[in-house]
C-alpha cells in the first residue's frame, strides 16, 4: 500500500496516510498501538472502496502531537484529516481507541460521513466491568489480551523486530512510549470522555463488530453500544479477540462489505 | 556541608513473602497489609526520630510525598512537617516536596509552604517534585503526557503566589483562578529555597538552572551509578555559565554507621535488604507510564531511575555488593567518613540526604547510627568546601527572634503544668 504525507489546513499537523484503491472512500482509524507492517485487511478492503488510513501524530511518520491534549482536539484533527484529503461523506472505520474517534466525529458532524463501522471501540466504561489498564502493561503482556492466538499477536505487535538485539529494544520501547504517550491523552487513566452523553448525536447507520474472545474488552460493551446506538447493528467473529481486523480479516471483510454495501 | 536527616517512613510489616506474594509495593498493594494501630506507634517513633535528628545535630530533618504504597508513609509531608515545625526550632525542615502537579488547585501547595515557613519561624526548604510516576499517573490520574505542562503551570502559578502584593487573576490551561491573594505569605523572601527532585529527566536541569533551584538526585542505586547522571548536571552547569556551588545538587545516600565494619553488616544488613527487596518492589507497569518521561530523556539514555533490571536485580544483591558498589555507605566510622568524602567530592554536592533509618531498622539502631554518624563522621565532613563556605543561597533564613515552642512545652511539663 503506497502512503503520502499531508498536512492538515490552518494547524498544519503532518500525517501520514495510507492509500489505495477506488470507489467509496473509506477512511480508517487505527487503534493505540498504531498500524502494523503489513495489514492484509485494509488490502482487501481497497478492492472495493478507495481505501485512506491516516496515522495519527507520534504513530509512524505523523508528527504534531503536541497540538493536540484533549478529545475535542483529536476529533477536530480527524474531521481536518478528511478535509485535507479533500473527501465528501466517507465511510468511518475505527478500531479501539480509533473507534472512539471515530464515533467522536460521528457526533460531533453527524451529516459529514455515510456510514460508521466501530471495531472494538473503546470510550465506554462499565464499572462492573473495568477493563484492563494497557498503560500498566509489561511488553509481554498485550498479547494475551489483543489476540485469540497469542503467538501470532507477539508476531505482529513486535512488527519482527529482534528484541533480543538492545538496539532494537530500545527503538521498539521508544515508539511504543511516543505512541502510548499520545493515547494517554483520550485514554488515561480511564478511557471515558464522556461520549455517552453526547452519543444521542450520531445517527449515521453503524455497525458494531466484536470478536468473541475479546480479553480487553469484554463483549458487554458491546451490547451497550447497541443499547446506545439504537440503530446500530453487531456483528460478532469467531475465534478473535481485541483485534478481529488482524485476527480474522476474511470474516472482517466480508462483515464490512456487507453492511456498506 | 549540609547534612538533612531524612526519613522515607516506609512500612515496617511488609511479610517475609512479601515480594513473592504481591504485585507491587505502590500502587495495587493490598491495603489489608496497612494496621492503622501499629500505624499510629509507626508515624511517632518516625517523627521521634526525625526530633532526635535535630538533637544530635543535623542541619535539617527531612520528609517526602508517596501515595498508595508501603515504601513511604506521607501522602501529605505537610501534616508531618507541621507536627515538627512544633517540635523542633533549630534545623531546617526540608520538605522534598509537594507534588504540584497534584494539586488543585496548586495554591494550596503556596498556602501550606507559607504556613509551615510561618509556623517554623523561615526553616523551611520548599521541595517541588513532579513524583514518581506510580504516585503522579498511577495513583492520582494525571495524563503522563501533559503531567510536565500541568508542573510548569503550578510552579508558575506558586512562584507568582508568594511574590505578588496585589491579587491577581491567573489564566491557566488547567487552573483559572480570577482572585490569587496568598494568605499567609512566606517568612523567607522572595521564598523559601526551592529543591526541585530529580530522578533523570534532562529537562530538569535546565528548570533548576533557570531559577537557580537546587537539583536534588534521589536515587536508591548509590553515588557510584549516581555520578553519571550528576556529571551530565555540572556540564550543564558549565555550559550555561552557572556558577560551579557545590550547594546546587544535593544528593540522597542510604548510610548505616557502626562501631565497626563486621558490626554494620551484623545490625544492618537485615534491614537494607528489606528495603531493596520489599519496599522497591515495584510492578515494571508502574515506574515509567509512556509520556511521563519526554522522548529526549528516553533517547539521552539517563534512565538510572527503576527500571525492570533494575528491579531483577535488586534481590540478588548481597551485602558486599550493595556496599562495594554503593547503593549503601556503611561500616565504622573511619569507612563511613572515607566513602562520603568520595561521594562529596566525586559528585560535587553540598548537601547530602541521609538515609539513615532503612527498611524495618528498629528504633535503637537507628538512633545508633545516626549518633555514631552525628558524632564521628559529620564533624570531619563540614568544611569539605572551604571556598563556598559562605554560600546560603541554598539554605533557609530564619527569623533571630523565632520562637522556640517545644521548648515551653517541656517547660510546662517540667512545672507540672502538663500532664507527663
Amino acid at each position: 500500500m503506497k502512503s503520502r504525507m499531508i498536512e492538515t489546513k490552518r494547524r498544519g499537523i503532518n500525517v501520514r496516510v495510507f492509500e489505495a484503491g477506488s470507489g467509496a472512500p473509506l477512511v480508517f482509524l487505527h487503534g493505540a498501538g498504531g498500524l502494523f507492517a503489513e495489514n492484509p485487511f485494509l488490502d482487501r478492503l481497497a478492492e472495493r472502496y478507495h481505501v485512506f488510513a491516516p496515522e495519527l501524530p507520534a504513530y509512524g511518520e505523523s508528527t504534531g502531537e503536541e497540538l493536540l491534549e484533549d478529545m475535542l482536539d483529536f476529533t477536530l484533527h480527524g474531521w481536518d484529516v478528511v478535509a485535507a484529503l479533500g473527501l465528501s461523506k466517507p465511510h468511518l472505520i475505527g478500531h479501539s481507541m480509533g473507534g472512539m474517534i471515530a464515533a467522536e466525529m460521528a457526533c460531533l458532524a453527524p451529516n459529514d460521513l455515510t456510514k460508521l463501522v466501530l471495531v472494538a471501540p473503546v470510550g465506554l466504561w462499565i464499572p462492573e466491568h473495568p477493563i484492563p489498564d494497557i498503560f500498566a502493561f509489561l511488553p509481554h503482556e498485550f498479547a494475551q489480551y489483543l489476540f485469540y492466538d497469542r503467538a501470532q499477536g507477539e508476531a505482529l505487535l513486535t512488527g519482527g523486530l529482534d528484541l533480543k538485539n538492545p538496539e532494537a529494544l530500545s527503538e521498539f520501547y521508544i515508539a511504543n512510549s511516543r505512541r502510548l504517550s499520545m493515547a494517554g491523552k483520550i485514554l488515561f487513566p480511564i478511557p471515558n470522555r464522556r461520549l455517552s452523553k453526547r452519543v444521542y448525536r450520531l445517527t449515521a447507520p453503524t455497525l458494531v463488530v466484536w470478536g468473541k474472545n475479546d480479553l480487553l474488552i469484554p463483549t458487554v460493551y458491546a451490547a451497550y453500544w447497541q443499547k446506545l446506538i439504537p440503530q446500530a447493528q453487531l456483528t460478532l467473529i469467531d475465534k478473535a479477540a481485541h483485534m478481529p481486523p488482524y485476527e480474522q480479516p476474511e470474516a472482517f471483510v466480508t462483515a464490512v462489505t456487507r453492511f456498506l454495501g | 556541608m549540609k547534612f538533612t536527616w531524612f526519613n522515607l517512613m516506609p512500612w515496617p510489616y511488609l511479610p517475609d513473602d512479601f515480594r513473592e506474594k504481591n504485585h507491587s509495593v505502590w500502587v495495587d498493594i493490598p491495603n489489608t497489609l496497612y494496621d492503622p494501630k501499629k500505624g499510629h506507634q509507626v508515624y511517632h517513633q518516625y517523627m521521634d526520630q526525625l526530633e532526635y535528628a535535630e538533637s544530635v545535630g543535623f542541619d535539617g530533618i527531612g520528609c517526602n510525598e508517596h501515595h498508595q504504597n508501603g515504601y513511604g508513609l506521607m501522602p501529605s509531608p505537610n501534616i508531618i512537617a507541621a507536627g515538627l515545625a512544633r517540635r523542633t526550632s533549630q534545623a531546617a525542615i526540608a520538605v522534598i516536596g509537594n507534588s504540584i502537579a497534584l494539586y488543585n488547585p496548586p495554591i494550596r501547595v503556596a498556602e501550606e509552604f507559607a504556613m509551615l515557613d510561618v509556623i517554623s519561624g523561615g526553616r523551611l526548604l520548599a521541595g517541588f517534585p513532579v513524583g514518581t510516576s506510580m504516585d503522579t499517573n498511577y495513583c492520582y490520574g494525571q495524563i503522563p503526557a501533559l503531567t510536565r505542562d500541568k508542573y510548569a503551570e503550578a510552579h508558575e502559578l506558586i512562584r507568582r503566589a508568594w511574590q505578588e502584593e496585589e491579587p491577581f487573576a491567573f489564566d491557566g490551561k488547567y487552573n483559572q483562578l480570577r482572585y490569587v491573594n496568598l494568605w499567609p505569605k512566606p517568612i523567607q523572601k522572595p521564598h523559601p529555597p526551592i529543591y526541585i527532585p530529580g530522578g533523570g529527566s534532562i529537562e530538569t536541569w535546565d528548570f533548576c538552572l533557570d531559577y537557580d533551584y537546587n537539583y536534588s538526585y534521589l536515587s536508591f542505586t548509590g553515588y557510584l551509578r549516581g555520578k553519571k547522571l550528576l556529571d551530565g548536571y555540572w556540564d550543564r552547569v558549565a555550559k550555561r555559565g552557572k556558577d560551579e556551588s557545590p550547594y546546587r545538587g544535593a544528593f540522597a545516600q542510604t548510610i548505616c554507621v557502626a562501631e565497626t565494619d563486621q558490626e554494620a553488616e551484623k545490625l544492618y544488613a537485615e534491614h537494607v535488604s528489606y528495603f531493596y527487596n520489599r519496599c522497591l518492589h515495584i510492578h515494571g507497569g508502574f515506574a515509567d507510564a509512556p509520556g511521563y518521561r519526554t522522548i529526549k530523556t528516553l533517547q539521552a539514555n539517563v534512565l538510572t531511575a527503576i527500571s525492570e533490571d533494575v528491579q531483577k536485580l535488586f534481590p540478588t544483591l548481597t551485602w558486599k555488593q550493595l556496599v562495594d558498589e554503593g547503593y549503601v555507605i556503611a561500616g565504622s566510622p573511619a569507612t563511613v567518613r572515607d566513602r562520603m568524602k568520595d561521594l562529596i567530592k566525586g559528585l560535587h554536592v553540598g548537601h547530602i540526604f541521609c538515609l539513615i533509618h532503612v527498611g524495618n531498622m528498629p528504633d535503637w539502631k537507628t538512633r545508633y547510627s545516626t549518633k555514631l554518624f552525628a558524632e564521628k563522621v559529620m564533624p570531619y565532613l563540614r568544611d569539605m568546601w572551604p571556598e563556598w563556605k559562605d554560600d546560603n543561597r541554598w539554605w533557609c533564613k530564619p527569623l533571630e527572634d523565632r520562637l522556640q515552642p517545644e521548648k515551653t512545652i517541656e517547660q510546662a511539663r517540667q512545672d507540672g503544668r502538663l500532664p507527663l
